[in-house]
């Protein structure tokens, strides 16, 4: 093992109050590796992110980041991260360029290295053009990518990035995920916090799962689908019809898999029904057979391998991003 | 002092041809100050972009000391002083108790929009923070201040001060502004949203002000109230400020100005502790 951590979280744990937002968490981050931290709304990110830099004091535990302990030496550590949070934090009605070199300064660069960064950086992130704009103007997918810049100036060894892509529309996520790539293509160490199953996917080696301030899983993508085995079947079915007929079809033709593996996920907006299929392509005419015999008609079937939604309903019991339909009917009967 | 080169990790090239980036290390002193200042630009490049504040921030002492100067000077004798003078004296003071909800509005802002984060995620001394802020606050009530006087001047304001006296008055008015913007520190890293930052922000400001030498003798108000505005810090400071403009102390007091000095002091060795405790506190959670 050559590889030395650019991150090390052990053991943290943090309360507000009574809220237990942190519950003992570990972790690590390889020097030069991009991991995401996934998790829902509230799980923790932005709290372990705080702590990993510095803005806040964990109650227990302790962490290392680029080798320096973060609750004794919170100034080396400061010297050594860049941090994006989850709002885009750049001055409002200084332009682009501005809030660089003011940036650029306090990382403590000269004024002339300061501006020359700068437009290096604007161009980089496409931004030259509104470069002496103030960012009161700016789109918020040109935020973000200022924002990004911002925490770039001195090349941190170790990048720090709370969900940089919440909140855009998917144009405008696809050139952050572009533009974080390249950053992770130059070996920059990166920890990601993210909702979105797919960023983590896309952008990171490895994944930590972390769900009400605990560590719920942690590996490669594909590792996690492996977790929760093989394809899903997924059917959509005409608006109006039955959904509890139809789940009761689907169960019966998945069989046991179905009750194992967490059962039928429920999308009543889009009247879509999955359930684990591990017969596969194989038993793809049986089960049309059977939903036909069970009087389940068919607007569309497909099968598809698991995504990491499907891995955090197994693993949690609950949908990972709210709102977005998938298991949402049965978590509320079960909270109910 | 010392400048230092950056070792530019692979990747986020600084281009093959640019000469590598140049840090400059400092001792902490030279940090805070040099980061105070770097901040306390930031604070003010936003006044001449906001038209919109910099009006709302000026014409409001300014109609104040134009309604005062020709509503209420005729109608509010004050024995022993022209009521002009008397009137100028406290609505230039107090326009500077209300400029103390600039510290409390701009902070709660930069907590709200993240920015607050940022600055403390960078390698520089956390305490340019609140410096930098309370720095620009106070140029710029310098600023609207010396508008203020210009137009009460403009009006009829006739103050018979030397050099040295107007340099006492102007002093005292720096020492107040700033020992004010430390409570508006307090209040806009206490409350949580910038509504409440602004209303509660301005409502201590009102019975300070008011009740208060600013306007009328307090000789003239009901005797509890009498008995507060007489002894209130607020009063002290107008009367010194007005003593050293027009030589016209109501209490026939030379000793006023130094007792409006020891006020600011105290309320500071109070106020500069508990806002750096109500900034921890914050930023804990
Ligand atoms: N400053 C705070 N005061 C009180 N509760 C907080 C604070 N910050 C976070 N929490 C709570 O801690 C939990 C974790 O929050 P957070 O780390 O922000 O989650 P995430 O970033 O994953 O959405 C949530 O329940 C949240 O409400
Ligand atoms: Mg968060």
């Amino acid at each position: 093992m050559a590889q030395r951590n650019a991150v090390i979280v052990e053991g943290l744990t943090k309360s507000f109050g009574k809220t237990r937002a942190l519950e003992g968490i570990d972790f690590t981050v390889g020097e030069g590796s991009v991991v995401g931290l996934l998790g829902p709304n509230g799980a923790g990110k932005t709290t372990t992110v705080r702590i990993l830099t510095t803005l806040i004091k964990p109650d227990g535990g302790r962490a290392e980041v680029a080798g320096i302990d973060v609750l004794k030496h919170p100034e080396q550590v400061r010297a050594r991260i860049g941090l994006t949070g989850q709002y885009a934090a750049v001055d409002e009605i200084l332009t682009g360029r501005e809030n660089l070199i003011m940036f650029g300064q306090l990382y403590r660069l000269t004024h002339a290295s300061a501006k020359r960064r700068a437009d290096e950086l604007l161009e980089r992130f496409e931004l030259t053009d509104a470069a002496n704009r103030t960012v009161k103007t700016y789109s918020g997918g040109m935020r973000r990518r200022l924002d990004l810049a911002a925490s770039l100036l001195v090349t941190p060894p170790v990048l720090f990035l709370d969900e940089p892509t919440t909140g855009l529309d998917p144009r405008s996520r696809n050139g952050m995920w572009e533009v974080i790539g390249d950053l992770i293509k130059d070996g920059t160490t990166v920890l990601l916090t993210t909702q979105y199953l797919e960023e983590a996917d896309q952008l990171a080696n490895r994944i930590v799962v972390i769900d009400r301030g605990k560590v719920i899983a942690q590996g490669t993508a594909n590792e996690l689908k492996n977790q929760v085995g093989g394809e899903r079947l997924e059917i959509t079915v005409p608006h109006g019809t039955d959904l509890e007929r139809a789940e009761s079809a689907l169960i019966n033709t998945a069989g046991q898999a179905a009750l194992d593996e967490g059962g039928v996920q429920i999308d009543p907006v889009n009247w879509r029904l999955t359930v684990p299929f591990p017969a596969g392509a194989k038993g793809l005419p049986v089960a049309v057979r059977q939903l036909d015999e069970a009087g389940v008609t068919l607007a569309d079937l497909a099968l598809r391998r698991p995504t990491l939604d499907d891995v955090f309903l197994t693993l949690t019991g609950h949908a990972a991003e709210e709102g977005n339909g998938n298991g949402l009917k049965e978590d509320s009967e079960k909270a109910a | 002092m010392s400048e230092h080169t950056l070792t530019s990790p692979a990747g986020i090239a600084t281009g093959a041809v640019s000469p590598p980036l140049r840090q400059v290390s400092r001792g902490q002193l030279a940090s805070i100050v040099v980061d105070s200042a770097l901040l306390a630009k930031r604070s003010l490049m936003r006044v001449p972009r906001q038209p919109d504040w910099l009006f709302g921030a000026t014409i409001q002492p300014v109609m104040f000391i134009l309604l005062f100067r020709y509503v209420f000077a005729g109608a509010i004798p004050i024995p022993g002083t022209s009521s002009v003078d008397y009137i100028m004296s406290g609505i230039i003071v107090q326009g500077l108790v209300f400029g103390s909800i600039n510290t409390a509005v701009g902070l709660s802002e930069d907590i709200k929009k993240g920015l607050m984060d940022r600055f403390r995620s960078l390698p520089m001394p956390r305490s340019s923070i609140l410096l930098g802020r309370i720095l620009a606050d106070l140029m710029l009530q310098v600023f609207v201040t010396a508008i203020s006087i210009g137009v009460a001047l403009a009006v009829g304001f006739r103050p018979n001060a030397n050099p040295a006296e107007w340099l006492g008055a102007i002093g005292l008015m720096a020492l107040m502004a700033f020992t004010l913007s430390w409570i508006g520190a307090i209040i806009g890293l206490t409350l949580r949203s910038t509504e409440a930052v602004t209303s509660i922000g301005l409502v201590w400001i009102f019975p300070l002000t008011f009740a208060s030498s600013a306007f009328v003798m307090p000789q003239t108000m009901p005797g509890w109230l009498e008995a507060f505005a007489k002894n209130q810090p607020v009063t002290l400071i107008i009367d010194a400020v007005r003593g050293l403009w027009t030589g016209y102390y109501p209490q026939a007091s030379s000793h006023t100005a130094l007792y409006a000095v020891i006020w600011l002091v105290a309320v500071c060795i109070v106020a500069i502790p508990t806002a750096i405790w109500a900034y921890e506190r914050r930023m804990a959670n």
